[in-house]
């Protein structure tokens, strides 16, 4: 045996360092970030401080857009202009594409957004992307099959209404803004901020209702 | 040759080897230029360590479900919205 041959008993007990557990991505993100650390590439701190800042994003960025379109004719003009500018009024970063783009679901039109190449998504205004929204089915089924889709997410569509399903390929991201809940009339910004979930945002769902008054 | 907000065009139906990002459910499809969003680097070189010059004209191109999708259920104004680089587009 060589020299490794010793006792791997020491102070404090752990699980395997590399578990036969990790699935493969994960194991290829950690061999790649081995080796760009290794080679100066990266420093470990950036790769902490970068998950730090993509984890602590959430829907709430969003829903504050939303909100104040909701409440303010003049600022969702200049939302669907330039979702950008109208993030920065907010002091929201809206990360760092160059183009955002916010597209208004009406009685007679819905949106809903996918990647069907990967998973770009307005990460620094809705936080990070749920699991379904990278799967395979639902990259390719909102794209082959949008209604299909939606109903499964429990979104029934008038009969008439036209959907635009919108496919990130490129350097733009995408934001919906939801129609506003009926019986919402009489409710605040902030409280119409609650109502906005991610996916009213994503186009696969409404907002909540409105408690009963 | 630059397209503009109600152009129609066909997406070119060519392999490509590689990066890029234009889906293989679009190529070959007539679709219509809805929107300009200006010069962007070329992802496919970008992606291989390259500065993706010269840059490309990204368009916002709308495409019939039926044009897509001939036999799944929808209704007849649906669309999907790609966004797809100048140098994959032909005039229709």
């Amino acid at each position: 045996m060589s020299d490794h041959d010793h006792d791997h008993d020491h102070d404090h007990p752990h699980e395997p360092i590399t578990s036969d557990g990790e699935p493969p991505a994960a194991a290829r993100a950690r061999a790649l970030e081995e080796l760009l650390v290794e080679k100066g590439l990266v420093r470990r701190e950036d790769v902490r401080r970068s998950i730090d800042r993509l984890v602590s994003r959430s829907p709430a960025d969003g829903a504050r857009l939303v909100a104040r379109a909701w409440v303010d004719p003049e600022f969702k003009k200049r939302l669907l202009a330039d979702a950008r500018a109208a993030a920065q009024e907010l002091a929201l970063d809206s990360g760092p594409s160059p183009v955002v783009v916010a597209v208004e679901n009406t009685e007679t039109v819905h949106h809903m957004v996918v990647c069907t190449l990967c998973s770009c998504y307005p990460r620094a205004l809705l936080g990070p992307p749920p699991d379904w929204y990278k799967s395979l089915p639902y990259r390719s089924r909102a794209v082959s099959d949008p209604h299909g889709v939606l109903e499964e997410f429990g979104l029934e569509l008038d009969d008439d209404v036209e959907v635009r399903v919108l496919d990130s390929t490129a350097d733009v991201r995408y934001l919906v803004l939801p129609r506003r809940p009926e019986g919402s009339e009489g409710l605040g910004e902030e409280e119409l901020a609650s109502l906005v979930t991610r996916d009213s945002m994503i186009g696969v769902a409404q907002p909540a209702a409105p408690a009963p008054a | 040759m630059t397209f503009g907000a109600g152009d129609r065009v066909r997406v070119s139906d060519r392999a490509h080897e590689g990066h890029h990002r234009t889906p293989s459910y679009v190529k070959g499809k007539r679709g219509r230029v809805e929107r300009v969003f200006g010069r962007f680097t070329n992802p496919e070189t970008r992606a291989y360590g390259a500065d993706g010059l010269p840059e490309q004209v990204l368009y916002h191109v709308s495409f019939a479900q039926d044009e897509l999708w001939p036999s799944v259920r929808r209704n007849g104004s649906d669309t999907a919205c790609v966004d797809i680089f100048e140098h994959w587009l032909e005039a229709e």
